[in-house]
């Protein structure tokens, strides 16, 4: 008995010896050089691979960001919208320009009740197939389509498609603004706009092209192109674009002045106090609010 | 005027349905049913209808309460299910057990992996093997069969070896048995798998109905018939002659209504034929050589783990690949 | 006549619902207004070059092709131009269009609008391929794809046949068995106009068995007159998708087109019965191609019927002449029920790939509730050219392009057998399709690189 004992530990122990000796050489002979510092960056960043910055994964953003910090002693051009880019620029020994945060916008308010459906979409289950098929159930070709295309995408859990309303709902808070699910948009309906101080918003909640005459009869909230925000603004920050008022995020002051005269209720306002009826617009704290807010 | 339905094309669509391909299933082991009530009577009748009733209550239960999906009772595929399991115990298996083998069954086997099409393994041979080896004496105490003419239809079971198992005692018990009984279901064994000439006639609706393919039930057949026609002329003493090893235990039964499940078997034509021969192979060698008298279902399960590895290596001819 | 042949893979059956193979071919009445969109073949849209308030007359050139694979456009009606504009699709999406109000019927000189059939063939191949080209023809069958190109062999290749699609394995769609019925001199005649084009010492009319009795009329024909010797009658089972073009030629001649190559590859030239036809017009009568036959049909339409239809006509005016709307009409179709479009515009107008207008009923279109896939190779049985469905769909739906294309999406024909016959009633063309699409997508931008 003692013998077999013996036995079993001997060979399993040679085994073992020799199972690790040739682990020592396979792991030496294939190694691998990786700048440490990569594996630095990685570890700050989100690790959702999202996709948000426009690279596969986090891992190869790492490495870009290292590569560009050596070879150009800046990250220009990288950003990572879901974690801290000035960690990054600190391991790197560089110093990151603050990004604005993003938040992911849906520009279309064509729900159930607005935009009734003319046709009814039967198949398969995708937004880039669907657009294929049809301009929409409305007859909105830029539309949302509702399949949620975005939704399937976001790695954070952060849009949902409203039943009610038949549209994507982003939640602010989980919303990172990667810009996955504007990319996964057929029509571009969902736009990155700077998120704003206090959370606050104005945008033209449509991304309709066609003719106002056209678009009125798909649609309750579309944008007719009437130009009056347009000439409103006061700050410029309104520009047309085609059939459609679009707000230049980086150049709106959150004056509110657009969301007033625009007969189509298609230019959103989101997260302001609730105005006070007929008294003075409390624009001064608005308009306070500078290079953060659109 | 009513809206349009936008859809891809095509926009009609063929007759087929998962809930048509069932109830085929169901019909083809319909004539199996009614010879075992005929050789079991009031035994045979509670578990087939405990152990349906038990495999689409699991299923409902578990999408409605703990999945909270729309539930899918409606594809008749518990049904199958619940028929097959009671099919493969002996006729006097105790009733609570069934119930445990038909929440394995469904519970495990099928809805853990993500219900019908996600499941890797045949669920009512899963619920088999896992009442054998949890309740070994049970499920392998047989009832010797008693016409319901003779003694009635609430007549109390008797029980017998099965032929397999007399003939893992010893070839010589051959003597035992006829083959004609063996056909007609006139012996010992699980309800279901008696009548040889019962489930060969719900085997061929099915191929009729092109539900299942020719291939797997006839490769089944032929590599069982040469593995033991080698070993029967190498040495008569020992194995007995083919022919029996067809006809007794869960074969015919495995070979027409498990092998061929869907879900849990290869797609082409080829890969097919590799399952069926690995089945037939490893069935003979359980039955030859191994601990139990009876391989069948441990060989579907064994093969059904190399279905996607199967599917990967057997595609389809793509047109025009030639050259 | 030769014994009945089929393709080797796949195929379904659905039912053939031909109801209007008994209705004569109806000269429509030309509308007060038609529009012509300017993008009716595969590719490029054509440019126009007419402007507002010009006169045109019918069979005059409008618009010109742009592009390779792109074709012209010719005035169908006589009459001034309204306006260039835009113009909603059966897909609801607007593509620019002329709208010329009709004043009259007046046709452009040159162009023989008898029925005289001239059976002398009076061009040099080359003049054929021009006269083709110059008269706008495409595929009628419903692809559009340019005639000329077809046409124009390669230099290093060879037509051993001329094969002409008459197998119409739509269900529901009579009008290229109603155009063989009527018009067979016609027809043959622009046979040997096609083989005359490509120097092929044969030509093959491929016919689908339900429609036997004309392939038996056609036999007759061409055996009782020398002038057609080279071209025969081949009888296909009646399976889907038949008239698909590799799935013909593997039928009639047993080659298969390589996984990628053009079916020239093969030596073999497919064109549609109802392009023969207009290529003998054209190339004989110097006739544009203005009118095209449409079979506007359905299980509940009062009147099913064929119309030769002015290119422009909209299909609300179709669909009013057979009877109007049927009221359980659930999903109306350009052209037939496999591969036809869902039509979310009922005033569209029919274009040269309009091959019918389908109203299917409630019954037939409601979709039924998608399960889950129980692996039962339906899918792979059915697919006519050796595909997986299942896994294709399944890989698309993940966005594996990468696999998708090793598994051969690219080859997928899109005729939907594979949806058509799951027992699980999963979408599957949609998802292949849409993989097609992004996979195709991938390729082309690696090519560029």
């Amino acid at each position: 008995m003692n013998s077999i004992l013996l036995w079993s530990l001997v060979i399993l122990g040679v085994l073992g010896v020799i199972a690790a000796v040739i682990l020592y050489f396979v792991a030496k002979r294939f190694k691998v050089e990786e700048n440490p510092l990569i594996g630095e960056v990685e570890s700050v960043l989100a690790g959702a691979n999202c996709g948000g910055c426009g690279f596969a994964g986090c891992h190869n953003f790492a490495e870009a960001c290292v590569k560009a910090a050596a070879e150009k002693k800046s990250l220009a051009g990288l950003n990572c919208p879901s974690s801290d880019m000035s960690k990054v620029a600190g391991i790197l020994g560089l110093t990151a320009t603050v990004q604005e945060p993003m938040v992911a916008v849906v520009r279309c308010n064509g729900t159930c009740e607005n935009a009734p459906k003319k046709v009814h979409y039967e198949g398969a289950g995708v937004c880039a197939f669907a657009t294929t098929l049809y301009a929409g159930g409305n007859g909105c070709p830029n539309g949302c389509l509702g399949l949620g295309d975005c939704v399937k995408k976001c790695a954070f859990d952060a849009i949902h498609i409203n039943k009610e309303t038949g549209l994507p709902e982003v939640d602010e808070d989980k919303c990172v603004g990667c810009g996955a699910c504007a990319k996964a948009c057929p029509r571009g309906v969902i736009e990155l706009r700077y998120k704003g101080k206090n959370n606050r918003r104005v945008y033209v909640a449509c991304n309709n092209t066609e003719k106002g005459a056209i678009a009125m009869k798909n649609c309750n909230v579309a944008c007719i192109a009437c130009q009056k925000c347009f000439k409103t603004c006061p700050f410029e920050a309104i520009e047309m674009r085609g059939n459609l008022a679009y707000i230049d995020y980086t150049k709106c002051k959150q004056c509110r002045k657009c969301v007033e005269v625009c007969p189509r209720g298609s230019i959103h306002e989101v997260n302001f106090p609730p105005r006070k009826p007929k008294a003075e617009t409390p624009e001064d704290t608005e308009t306070n609010v500078t290079n953060e807010s659109k | 005027m009513n809206q349009f339905i936008i859809s891809g094309s095509p926009h009609v669509h063929g007759p087929e349905s998962t809930r048509r391909i069932m109830l085929d299933v169901i019909i083809a082991l319909m004539p199996a049913l009614l010879v075992a009530l005929y050789f079991f009577g009031w035994y045979a009748l509670r578990l087939t209808v405990i152990s349906v009733a038990a495999c689409v209550l699991t299923e409902w239960l578990i999408q409605k309460y703990l999945l909270k999906v729309p539930t899918t009772v409606g594809d008749l595929s518990a049904v199958v299910t619940g028929i097959l399991l009671a099919f493969n115990v002996p006729a006097n298996l105790p009733v609570w057990m069934i119930i445990v083998g038909a929440v394995v069954s469904i519970g495990i086997a099928k809805m853990s992996f993500g219900g019908l099409g996600h499941n890797p393994f045949n669920p009512a041979l899963v619920g088999r093997v896992f009442l054998l080896v949890s309740f070994p004496t049970a499920m392998t105490t047989w009832p010797k069969v008693s016409p319901i003419f003779e003694n009635g239809f609430f007549a109390d079971a008797i029980t017998g070896p099965t032929p397999l198992g007399l003939l893992k005692e010893s070839a010589g018990n051959i003597d035992k048995m006829e083959l004609l009984d063996m056909l007609f279901g006139n012996r010992g064994g699980a309800f279901g798998e008696m009548c040889a000439i019962a489930l060969i006639i719900g085997g061929l609706y099915l191929i009729i109905r092109r539900v299942i393919d020719v291939w797997t039930p006839l490769v089944i057949f032929a590599t069982v018939f040469a593995f033991t026609g080698i070993c029967y002329l190498i040495d008569p003493a020992t194995y007995i002659a083919p022919v029996y090893h067809i006809f007794y235990g869960g074969l015919i039964l495995g070979a027409f209504f498990m092998a061929t499940d869907m879900v849990t078997s290869p797609m082409t034509t080829c890969g097919k034929c590799i399952f069926a021969f690995g089945i037939g192979v490893i069935t003979v060698v359980i039955r030859l050589w191994g601990a139990y008298p009876e391989g069948v279902s441990f060989a579907i399960l064994i093969m059904n783990a190399l279905v996607p590895l199967i599917n990967r290596g057997f595609t389809p001819k793509r047109f025009g690949s030639k050259k | 006549m030769n014994p009945i042949k089929t393709f080797r893979l796949g195929g379904v059956h659905p039912e053939e619902n031909k109801l209007s193979s008994g209705q004569p071919i109806k000269d429509f009445e030309i509308p007060k207004q038609v529009i012509i969109p300017l993008g009716q073949c595969l590719g490029a849209p054509s440019e126009p070059i007419v402007a507002k308030g010009d006169k045109v007359k019918v069979g005059q050139l409008i618009a010109t092709a742009k592009g390779f694979i792109s074709a012209n456009v010719h005035s169908s009606v006589s009459g001034t131009v309204a306006k260039i504009d835009d113009v909603m699709d059966h897909t609801g999406y607007r593509k620019p269009a002329i709208f010329i109000d009709v004043e009259g019927d007046e046709w452009l000189e040159g162009i023989d609008t008898t029925d005289t059939l001239i059976k002398d063939i009076t061009l040099t191949s080359e003049e054929i391929v021009e006269r083709v080209k110059q008269h706008g023809i495409v595929g009628l069958g419903g692809a559009t794809f340019p005639t000329y190109v077809k046409l124009m062999i390669p230099k290093d290749k060879k037509a051993d046949y001329v094969i002409i699609n008459a197998a119409e394995c739509e269900p529901y769609l009579t009008c290229d068995n109603r155009l063989l019925i009527e018009k067979p001199m016609e027809f043959l005649v622009g046979v040997k106009v096609l083989m005359k084009a490509v120097n092929a010492p044969k030509g093959v009319i491929g016919i689908e068995y339900n429609k036997i009795d004309v392939a038996r009329k056609l036999d007759e024909i061409i055996s009782g007159d020398s002038y057609f010797s080279g071209i025969e009658v081949q009888p296909l089972e009646t399976k889907y998708p038949q008239g698909g073009e590799k799935q013909l030629i593997q039928a009639v001649t047993g080659r298969e087109v390589p996984s990628g190559k053009l079916p020239i590859e093969t030596g073999c030239v497919v064109v549609n019965v109802a392009s023969t036809f207009a290529v003998y017009e054209a190339v004989q009568k110097n006739k544009p191609l203005v009118y095209r036959i449409v079979t506007v049909t359905g299980k509940s339409v009062k009147n099913p019927s064929n119309f030769r239809v002015r290119i422009g006509t909209p299909a609300n005016m179709l669909i009013e002449a057979v009877g109007g709307l049927p009221e359980d009409t659930a999903n109306l179709i350009n052209g037939g029920p496999m591969m036809g479009k869902s039509v979310s515009v009922m005033t569209f107008p029919t274009v040269k790939g309009t091959s019918g207008i389908l109203m299917l009923n409630t019954k037939d279109a409601q979709p039924r509730a998608v399960g889950n896939c129980i692996r039962c190779g339906k899918c792979m049985k059915a697919c006519p050219m050796g595909l997986e469905p299942y896994l294709l769909k399944r890989l698309s739906e993940t966005n594996n392009f990468e696999e998708t294309e090793k598994h051969n999406i690219m080859d997928c024909i899109e005729c939907g057998s594979c949806e058509f016959t799951c027992p699980a009633n999963i979408p599957l063309a949609d998802y292949i399709r849409f993989g097609k699409n992004k996979t195709g997508q991938i390729i082309r931008s690696r090519n560029q690189k």
